[in-house]
This record gives C-alpha cells, structure tokens and sequence, in this order.
C-alpha cells in the first residue's frame, strides 16, 4: 500500500424523506464519475440513529466506505449537533469534495458547515465538473436560472457544493457492492440544542398556488385586449391550471398585480407552460425556474419566447387561444 | 425595548439589465437597483414585531454607495436607523466574506442587537448563505425559511416548513432567523415615512477604516470562491415549429402532445379515434 493519503470525495447523507434521500444517491453517482477522473474515493457520510437502512443503501448507490455516527440522541435532525459531528470528522480526515443535497435541510446547513470549516461553498449547483488540474467546477444559476456561473474553491478544503435534487442519475441499486463501514461513536460532549424543537410533523399538502400550479397559462400584450386575455381563464379551467400575467398587461389593468410573472413579480415551476403574446423580455423570463415544457404562440417566430419553446406556434395569439379552447373543449366532452 | 437588525440587499432590477447577449455578461454597475423581496418581506417582519411590543429597527446593507437607496426605502417603511457598509475592497465578496464583514458592522454599530433577521434568499446570486454564515460568524443560533415569528419575554418561537416537514422551534434572545416570502407581505412606504426617508434620514455609511478591519485581516476572511465565467443557460429545448391555419393547428397540437398534457392535467384530452 502506498504511503500518500487517498484522496477522498464526501455525501452527505440526507435521508429524512424520499426526495432528501434520492439526491443523496444522485450525488453518490457523481462523486463515483469524479473519483475516476481523481482516483478518489467515494465516502457518504451518515449521521441519525437506527441507520442500518441507509447505510445498505448508500452502499448498493456506489459508496465505498459509510461514516456513521448512530445514535438515539440523534433521532430527529438537528442542524446543531449535525455541524458539531460534520465538522469534527471533516477536520480529523480531510475530504477533498464535499457534496451536499441542495434541500431545504442541507442549503441551512452547508453555509454553516463551510464558515466553520473555512471554506468556500457554492449553491444549488445545477452541473458539476473537473478542471484539468482537477479543481472542482461548480455551475450555480443565478437570476432564476438565467445565468450560470463557473465556481472554484482554489485553495481552501474540502470544495463544498450543494447541489440541486434532479441534477445526476443515481446508479441502479447493486446488492453486490460493498463498502468499507465505520461505526463512529458520538463525542461524549454534544452540548444541548439552542434550537428547540417544539412541533415537528409531515406537512400536509400545501394549499394550491401559482408558485406551485403544475400548468399555467401566461399572457402577454400579444393578446391585443382585455377580453382576450380574459379566455386564457377558460384554458386555465380546462386545463386545471393558473392564470399568469406579464408586467404591460398588468400595468393595462387586464390582471392583477398578484399574477404577475417574473423577476419583480411570482416565480413559477410549472410542467407546461402556455405563454400567448409574450415576446420573453428577461424580467418576464427571470420568473419562468425550470418549465418542463413550454408551448409559445406568437406572430413572431424571433421572440426570445419562441427560442425557449418546445413548441413555437406562429399565430395569431388571441386566435390560436380560441381555437384550442374550442378543441380542448370538444374533447373534454367526447 | 428590541433592538432589532434587518440585513437588506440591493439586487439588480432585471429590466434595467444593461446586457450584453454577445459575451453574455452583465454590467452590473449600470443596472439599475431595488431592495430583493425576500428582504423586504423581513423588514416587514420587524415592522409587525414594533407594532406589536415595540423595537428599534436598525437597516444595514453591504453594497456600493447607491445601496442607500434600499436603506431609505426600509426607512420609508418605518425602520428607525440605516447603516450603509460601503468599501472599493469589497466589491465581488462572496458570502463567506461578506458574513465576516456583516458581523464585525452589527457588533461595532449595533451593540446589544436582540435579534437578526435576513431574506432566506436574493433574487440575484439565491445563494441563502449569508444568514446563515452570519449567524455562524456572530455564533448566534440560527433558523432558516421562517414563515412566521412570535416573541414571549426574551424566547423567539419560529414556524416554518421545510423538506415537507411543519416544524415549530425556539430559541432565545440574540438569535438570526432568515424569513421566506410566505408570509410578511411587504407595506408600502406611506407619504410621511417616504417624507422622513429623506428629509431627516439615519444614515450612517461605514468603511472598513471605521470597522477596524485591515486589508491583512480582510485576505485572512475574504472570499473564498471565485467565479471563472458567468453565462447565459443554452436552451436544450426540441423548438417544434408550428405553423398554418390556428383551428387545424390547434387540433394538430393537441394530437401530437395529448399523452404528455393529459398525464399532466390528470385527466384525458385525447381524441376519440374515429371510427
């Protein structure tokens, strides 16, 4: 065995519901594709109580060695006691990465974790990537995902990023794998939390709003009228989903302030997009996130809007709204 | 009395972003600014906590010296005092620096602060980090994402929901809380308070000179990140051109994505084949 230390690539694993647990596996498979470039090993790092569970997991994901720190005293997550360990086993084995699940949990506690550690971190990374003297490039959108911005940590350790659930494919599960797993014994002086928990329940579903609405239909000046876009509420009926505004339209008193769309206005992540007569100004655009799929209908086949789209339809906007009213509508019926 | 303090940013206004779609950079000295929202939601989370038991308000901002805008707007809204923390070194701090210099500016010009409050995120970078890192740099304990505050004696209860989970937590005086935009709709400046913004402003603009911070001491806690390039997302999107009369073209849409609307919307809007 040779005497330099191996490098190593850290997950954090964050495991307290399905969606925390599946980007632990995604960043799992990333860290695999990296340790090859970087002859690294992959380590996730778990910390709770009754962990059997997840340390099979994160072996099966591609994980060669599991840090667990198993305790009952660590039976519900607490940002504090978690810093308190992370911090210890990160200053006692020094990673060279440290990858984070961009949740609501890992993006209040990556921050405090790199201050401690005197580090650098970067935010809700939608891409990761390798400089050929193996830097860590981090790829964090900002202005609602507009812009990307290439992030490097150069001198201080490890490179901590959090990255955005969905990013990576996790690795198909291999009950053949193994990992090398260490049982850590919690530091016998974990002072008491100064954040108390009080309540703590699964929420049920959040009430119904636009930031959330799996299908919005969002209109622009192209409409022509107030009468115009008021049909956009008909596909918005039809469809199940919101009415969305641009800022012209608000200032022309067609919509209220309270649907607009963009950087001044809601943020929104439907499933489908429905945009009419919106040319795609970048206020406009700065609140669109992530839309799976965006069907644009303008006269202009140029406008930013139609760049964007799955689907350019050029036509009349307002004429092109009636006529899928009247399809949907007929088919609904049938 | 409180002594509260509401960390604010000025962000780009995007309209106003002079933009160049060649190199797909941003001149951000020329954009024109406003205060983030998710900041404005925690100024108005500190006026509600005046209004109810009484606080003193102090607005601090890091930015350059047109940053004092967003400081007479939070006074517009009824925010007792501002402090502008304005120096050339520090432009391009990211947030590991930017918590460093937060913290030694509210320790020097706002001794005995109760309580910090932050935006969860800015509309600009939506890094969240700074409450968070701020709270770590002045070792107070910390929640993120509050929706909504309640104060009994010196104990601060905070609701908030994350990762699907409702939680209520507390914690006591001094503490940092970062506020979503859930709850706290911002108020608009009422003529006087815009009248007071101007006319007889608490405005304080403080150097790294004034806050004893060497430019020594400011590479030992400066950024640690650095941003190689910044760029505009390339779209990767299938761009189907659709053309042609709009009833047959609607009808052509809907046949040709019918499967993927209606697993959507949850209910069938495909077309009954003709028989």
């Amino acid at each position: 065995m040779m005497t330099g230390k191996r490098k190593s690539i850290w997950v954090f694993g964050d495991y307290r519901n399905y969606y925390q647990n599946r980007v632990t596996l995604q960043l799992l498979s990333k860290a695999v594709d990296l340790s090859r470039l970087l002859d690294a090993e992959v380590c996730a790092v778990v910390v709770g109580h009754d962990l059997e569970e997840w340390i099979m997991e994160y072996t099966a994901h591609g994980a060669d060695r599991i840090l667990a720190v198993d305790h009952p005293s660590l039976t519900s997550y607490s940002t504090e006691h978690y810093l308190i360990l992370m911090e210890k086993l990160v200053r006692e084995r020094d990673p060279d990465i440290l990858l984070i699940g961009a949740t609501d949990f890992g993006r209040e506690f990556a921050p405090r974790l790199a201050k401690r550690l005197h580090t650098g971190l970067s935010a809700d990374c939608v891409g990761l990537d390798l400089t050929p003297d193996g830097l860590l490039v981090q790829i964090a959108p900002s202005f609602g995902g507009n812009m990307l911005a290439e992030i490097v940590t150069e001198k201080h350790r490890p490179q901590m990023a959090t990255v955005r659930p969905g990013t990576f494919r996790e690795i198909p599960h291999n009950n053949e794998r193994t990992a090398v797993v260490e049982r850590l014994p919690l530091p016998a002086q974990l002072p008491p939390a100064r954040v108390r928990q009080i309540q703590y329940e699964r929420a049920v579903q959040r009430e119904h709003t636009i930031e959330n609405a799996n299908v919005i239909v969002c209109g622009g000046r192209g409409l022509g009228n107030k009468n115009n876009f008021r049909k956009l509420d008909d596909l918005a009926k039809l469809l199940g989903g919101d009415v969305g505004a641009t800022r012209p339209v608000v200032y022309a008193g067609w919509a209220g302030h309270d649907v607009l769309i963009g950087q001044a206005g809601k943020h929104i992540k439907p499933k489908i997009l429905f945009s009419f007569g919106i040319s795609g100004a970048i206020q406009h655009t700065a609140g669109l996130g992530e839309a799976d799929f965006i069907v644009a209908v303008n006269k202009n086949p140029q406008a930013t809007m139609m760049r964007m789209a799955d689907v350019a339809v050029v036509a009349d906007a307002a004429d092109w709204l009636n006529h899928l009213v009247k399809e949907l509508r007929r088919r609904i019926r049938e | 009395m409180l002594n509260i303090v509401v960390c604010i940013k000025q962000v780009p206004m995007v309209t106003e972003l002079p933009w160049n779609e060649k190199t797909g950079t941003l001149r951000r000295d020329l954009a024109a600014g406003m205060m983030n929202p998710a900041c404005k939601h925690a100024v108005e989370a500190a006026l509600r906590i005046k209004a109810d038991g009484g606080a003193k308000i102090t607005v601090v901002t890091m930015g350059p010296p047109a940053a004092e805008e967003v400081l007479r707007e939070a006074l517009a809204m009824g925010a007792d005092r501002g402090i502008l923390v304005c120096d050339r070194l520090l432009a391009g701090s990211d947030t590991y620096a930017t918590s460093f210099v937060l913290g030694r500016a509210i320790g020097r010009e706002v001794p005995g602060c109760d309580l910090i409050l932050c935006g969860a995120y800015t509309s600009d970078s939506e890094t969240a980090q700074v409450g968070p890192q701020l709270a770590e740099e002045l070792d107070l304990p910390a929640v993120a994402y509050a929706e909504r505050l309640e104060i009994s004696g010196r104990t601060l209860r905070v609701r908030r929901l994350v990762d699907k989970f409702r939680e209520t937590l507390e914690m006591e005086f001094p503490a940092l809380v970062t506020v979503s935009m859930e709850q706290y709709k911002p108020r608009y400046a009422s003529f006087a308070g815009l009248n007071r913004a101007f006319a007889e402003a608490d405005i304080l603009s403080v150097n790294l000179k004034r806050l004893d911070i060497t430019p020594a001491e400011l590479a030992a806690h400066g950024s640690r990140t650095k941003v190689r390039r910044v760029f505009i997302r390339k779209t990767q999107k299938e761009n189907v051109l659709i053309t042609g009369a709009a009833a047959n073209a609607a009808a052509e849409f809907l046949d040709k994505y019918q499967r993927k609307i209606s697993a959507v919307i949850g209910k069938s809007i495909e077309a009954k084949k003709q028989t």
